[in-house]
């Protein structure tokens, strides 16, 4: 599983961050990007859906490989 | 759509309202103290409703069309964002300023290209890393005002006592003033944000004592710069440029009138959830791991915040055509109760899990302070449950909620067991 988020549509609610620090960071104004390539570790897959579930902006989704 | 009266903006505040699709009342105390079961019956049958109300306004209750308005910029303007509109007195010294000085409040009152400069000038101050700096204060604060609940006996005021305690010394400390002028500051703030909400006169009174001790501190810190939101306003530049005097204490403002009473609203409401639902106090007692969803589901459920927008050209939502100066109200508190995006809306759930809501906004204007709101809520609640017993709200059926523009509990008196 690996995950992307838009950065056009990215606002900065932090809700990715604060429900899977394992699997985004966050810069100064709040904008989101994936660590380690959006890969998705195994086990986390819970809570990248929750992530993904929770974004106000609809900015993160799954990358078809 | 069944209203496409032209705005008229008679005033008719204060007659009962006899049909919400077409008549709403932001400001009429029952639907403030229970929004729910109107917007269940607009969402069904009116979506977007329109008032004369107010200065006259349009009023979405569906999800989608709250977050198309949101994300409708410039098209919808928010150079005027509030709900209820200034006196009289007021909008001749709004006008007055913006055109001496520009935009009053950017970046919450600014369009693009404006906004953006400014809303990353106060970002940096609300990033995760920036609020969890801001945590150790908060946690002794709470601390202290829980003591002096205590102390004083058996019934406080969540709302006078606790939640409008915080978030002002809060805001205080970010910006730099002085810990030994926090209570003053702290009255000052409730000048403007409480009696200032009837009473221009002490809105304007404290406006002014507010506007002359930020110009002090600039002085002061010109002299001597700290590590203060303030210094940092005053270093920060916007296309090479200085701020002026003014638009710091413009940004200084915004952060008062933006985050104080959104928050102290956020934390008195959920206090008045626990205080009048025993089960789910009780659960927040034994199972202390579901803050986390808890806080947003409450976020969700009370949420405080309605912003409004002008519409700056001919645009339609859901089939409502608006015109030009047609004021539209976000009611992303509605949005949070739409069926469609969320299970059993009008319950509160602490373990809600999905919870896609817009308490904070959505699109360019997202609150810039939702970690601080947060962090905030996260400490009032965990710390009132820590160090109190029990507790419950005494008369729910009596307790004050504002209304308008910020929705939250402003006199609840309630029972407290100390630790």
């Amino acid at each position: 599983m690996r995950l992307c988020v838009d950065p056009d549509k990215c606002e900065g609610h932090n809700r990715c961050y604060s429900i899977a620090p394992e699997l985004f960071e966050v810069d100064e104004f709040g904008l989101a990007t994936t660590k380690n390539d959006g890969l998705v570790p195994e086990g986390m897959e819970d809570k990248a859906d929750l992530a993904i579930a929770n974004c106000p902006e609809f900015a993160i989704s799954i990358l078809e490989d | 759509m069944s209203n496409n009266n032209p705005i008229d903006s008679s005033p008719r505040e204060g007659c009962p309202v006899h049909d919400w699709a077409t008549d709403f009342d932001v400001m009429d105390p029952g639907y403030n103290r229970d929004p729910g079961p109107i917007w269940k019956d607009l969402r069904e049958r009116c979506p977007i409703a329109h008032s004369t109300r107010w200065g006259g306004s349009w009023m979405p209750t569906r999800y989608d069309d709250v977050r198309d308005m949101a994300r409708a910029v410039p098209t919808l303007s928010s150079r005027a964002p509030g709900v209820i509109p200034p006196s009289p007195e007021m909008r001749e010294i709004l006008i007055q300023e913006v055109k001496e000085f520009g935009a009053e409040l950017p970046p919450i009152s600014a369009d693009p290209p404006l906004h953006k400069p400014f809303k990353q000038l106060i970002l940096p101050l609300f990033s995760p890393k920036a609020v969890e700096t801001y945590r150790p204060f908060t946690e002794k604060l709470a601390n202290n005002l829980i003591d002096k609940i205590i102390n004083r006996g058996k019934v406080a005021d969540g709302a006078v006592d606790y939640a409008q305690q915080l978030p002002p010394r809060v805001i205080a400390y970010i910006i730099g003033i002085d810990e030994t002028r926090a209570d003053e500051f702290t009255e000052w703030v409730r000048g403007i944000l409480e009696q200032g909400q009837a009473n221009p006169e002490i809105r304007l009174k404290y406006r002014r004592i507010i506007r002359d001790y930020f110009q002090e501190m600039i002085a002061e810190r010109r002299r001597n710069p700290r590590d203060d939101a303030i210094s940092k306003l005053m270093e920060a530049k916007i296309e090479g440029e200085n701020l002026s005097d003014y638009t710091i204490i413009g940004v200084c403002f915004l952060l008062l009138v933006a985050g104080i009473d959104t928050t102290w609203s956020s934390i008195g409401s959920a206090l008045f959830h626990f205080g009048t639902k025993t089960d789910h106090r009780n659960r927040m007692y034994a199972e202390p791991e579901l803050f986390p969803t808890a806080i947003e589901e409450l976020l969700r459920f009370y949420s405080p915040v309605k912003m409004a927008r002008r519409v700056l050209e001919p645009v339609a939502f859901g089939g409502v055509e608006m015109q030009p100066g047609d004021k539209v109200i976000m009611n992303f508190p509605a949005a949070n109760r739409d069926p469609e995006v969320f299970e059993n809306p009008d319950e509160v759930m602490l373990d809600r899990e999905q919870n896609r809501h817009m308490a904070f906004g959505v699109g360019i204007h997202r609150c810039a302070g939702s970690n601080l709101a947060r962090m905030e809520m996260d400490v009032a609640l965990r710390t009132w449950f820590n160090r109190i017993k029990d507790f419950e709200v005494i008369q729910p059926e009596k307790v004050i909620w504002s209304g308008g523009q910020v929705r939250g509990p402003r006199v609840m008196p309630m029972r407290i067991a100390g630790a």
